[in-house]
């Protein structure tokens, strides 16, 4: 039993995000590599029908704990919950995907079995039974190998790290229900609110992002009722943000920024990309009026293909940019989108 | 109210890190509090504010790390705490979290201890969490906002899906995220406050806690292989121009 390879699928309000089947797919070629079997943990309330999916993307097993006292999201009862199956199974590997919720499950898990977490995964390899795991520390200044001497390992994986899961819908695996332990539950859930953006930056493929470059155009005029001096760099910017907008919407992209711009109020938080905002890896990331300091690199600099339009030919975003166009963004971006729109058809 | 808030000592977000020779350098740049540890001692401040309370910063590392506690001292916190010990120098954030615990269980009726959202050398963002198991609190991370009201205190959780209203019974473990607000700058007399202050410094023994295996182990550290990639400037005599060259490029890179 000690062979196996666990998959811990994450979700929200009963979808799985999409790193989950990341983290599948990885089990898979583990469990291949030590003969062992995959098994994935569903728990959730009215979630029973992922299962289907974790066999498509390749495991044997699923674990379910489908229990009504499940349906919001609480770390204790999820990792108590969790541990118990564990504990029975005795799992060499259990591989989560790295966001708020699978970084915290996996560490309480890590405390409860005596164990440890290795986060933020972007490779990994089988020396035996050994993992080991490649993850960027320092903000992705430096690479750490990293093993897990104690049993169960556990390892968060970078979203979309692992390349596009294949999927096979002629799988099909069993289903054993494991009882919810939810005894331990400290948090209490007292409601929700969406946030603006739906499209996940995380989870993103494509991202647009904006600095403080949007504010910057010189011939674009307030309205008159506008008169305080940050109210009109904030209402530019958003000018700015708009173009921005139009692009992402074409492409079907999540809205990054800077955090120039969100310290300047352009946008909120929740878009920073960067050292202390999000770190993505998408498959195209186009920079706009951003110089690209050491900082915002951290969030983005694994993106596969990234594009700066940038006025200063002289800024750093230009190193790293597969795709340079020196010019004001406020020129570029309308006829971006006209361009792509004639391309993808739109 | 007492309310502990731990402090790492991490390289500043600037510095060039790299390594030579097998160890990790970051030539002469500063070694300063980790930022997101910062927000972490505002949301503790201000919660001593409201609720009439003192905060005590506890950083786990060596001698220098005095440096991280002081900013803290500087920006409010009454008192300090070091906890430095020759045995501590091979932690996991499993092992880290077990003489946090220890640590706050030592400065005594704490009622909330507050983290940073995440330590930007390891990247772990698990030892909130993780201190919480331990000590049998609940685990009330990633807040965006955060108050104590008689005895329960009340959050909202950034996940990224959206907000998540959270309560729970103190004593509590809280992480915060950047949308908390601004940190405070140290004031004047913060800073001579704490350039005077004496920081005890603990040891296991005085925590009374073994020296906690590590399960976790950095095996190797290296510098990441650089960038492959070729850059390639798009211009053109009008931005409709370019514009069609660049879209040309993207849609070749199968990237849609
Ligand atoms: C502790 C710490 C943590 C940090 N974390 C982050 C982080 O997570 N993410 C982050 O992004 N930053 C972070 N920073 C900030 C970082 O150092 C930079 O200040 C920030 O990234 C700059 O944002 P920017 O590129 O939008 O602005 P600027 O550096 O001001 O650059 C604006 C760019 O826009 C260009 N421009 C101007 N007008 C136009 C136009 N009309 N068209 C096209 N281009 C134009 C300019 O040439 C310039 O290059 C952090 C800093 C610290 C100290
Ligand atoms: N050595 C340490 N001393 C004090 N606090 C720490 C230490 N390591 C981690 N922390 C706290 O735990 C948070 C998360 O750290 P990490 O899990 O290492 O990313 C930090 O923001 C700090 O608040």
């Amino acid at each position: 039993m000690a062979n196996k390879v666990w998959a811990y699928i994450d979700q929200f309000k009963g979808a799985a995000t999409p790193a989950s089947w990341e983290a599948v797919a990885v089990a898979r070629t583990l469990a291949n590599q030590i003969g062992g079997g995959v098994t994935a943990v569903i728990l959730g309330s009215g979630v029973e029908g992922l299962a289907q999916t974790a066999f498509h993307y390749g495991a044997d097993e699923v674990l379910l704990a489908d229990d009504p006292a499940l349906a919001d999201y609480r770390v204790d009862s999820y990792a108590s919950t969790l541990v118990a199956a564990a504990k029975v199974g005795s799992p060499a590997v259990i591989l989560f995907p790295t966001n708020t919720r699978g970084r915290e499950v996996a560490g309480l898990a890590a405390m409860d079995l005596e164990s440890g977490v290795i986060p933020d995964v972007t490779e990994i390899v089988l020396e035996g039974e050994q993992v080991v795991a490649t993850r960027p520390v320092y903000a992705g200044k430096l690479l750490a190998k990293v093993v897990c001497s104690a049993r169960p390992q556990m390892v968060t994986l970078r979203v979309r790290a692992f390349g596009k899961p294949e999927m096979d819908a002629s799988r099909s695996g069993t289903v054993t229900k494991i009882a919810a332990v939810t005894d331990g539950d400290k948090v209490k859930v007292t409601g929700y609110s969406e946030s603006e953006g739906r499209l996940s930056l995380t989870d993103a493929g494509v991202i647009v992002s904006g600095g403080r470059g949007t504010s910057n155009r010189a011939d674009l005029q307030p309205p008159d009722d506008i008169t305080d001096e940050k109210q009109k760099e904030i209402w530019r910017a958003q000018q700015g943000f708009k173009l921005i907008g139009e692009l992402a919407q074409t492409l079907g992209a999540a809205l990054g920024a800077s955090r120039a711009a969100v310290d300047a109020g352009y946008i909120p938080y929740s878009h920073q990309v960067g050292q202390t905002g999000k770190v993505v890896s998408p498959d195209l990331y186009i920079a706009c009026g951003i110089s690209g300091a050491i900082q915002h690199q951290a969030g983005m600099r694994s993106s596969k293909v990234i594009v700066a339009i940038n006025k200063d030919a002289e800024a750093p975003i230009f190193k790293l940019a597969r795709y340079g166009v020196v010019g004001d963004l406020y020129d570029i971006l309308p006829a971006l989108t006209k361009a792509m729109k004639e391309r993808l058809g739109k | 109210m007492k309310i502990v808030v731990c402090v790492k000592q991490v390289p500043d977000t600037a510095a060039k890190v790299a390594v030579e020779g097998g160890k990790v350098t970051w030539g002469d740049a500063p070694l300063v509090i980790n930022p997101w540890d910062e927000y972490a001692v505002e949301a503790a401040l201000q919660a001593a504010e409201k609720g009439g309370g003192t905060v005590t910063a506890i950083s786990l590392g060596a001698e220098e790390a005095k440096e991280a506690l002081k900013h803290a001292l500087a920006m409010g916190c009454a008192e300090a705490v070091l906890v430095n010990d020759p045995a501590l120098a091979e932690l996991d954030t499993q092992g880290a979290s077990r003489v946090l615990a220890a640590a706050i269980r030592k400065v005594g009726g704490v009622d909330l201890a507050v983290f940073g959202k995440q330590a930007i050398d390891g990247d772990s963002g698990v030892t909130a969490a993780q201190t919480a198991r331990v000590l049998g609190w609940p685990a009330a991370t990633l807040l965006a906002s955060l108050s104590l009201e008689s005895g329960t205190l009340k959050g909202e959780r950034a996940m990224e899906e959206g907000r998540q209203r959270v309560e729970a019974a103190l004593p509590a473990v809280a992480s915060i995220v950047k949308d908390y607000g601004e940190p405070r700058y140290p004031s004047f007399m913060g800073i001579r406050k704490a350039a005077k202050a004496e920081i005890p410094a603990w040891t296991l023994a005085d925590l009374g806690i073994p020296t906690p295996a590590a399960a976790v182990m950095w095996k190797e550290i290296m510098n990441p292989p650089a960038r492959q990639i070729t850059n390639e400037m798009i211009t053109g005599s009008s931005p409709e121009e370019i514009a069609n060259k660049l879209a040309d490029k993207i849609m070749e890179e199968k990237v849609l």
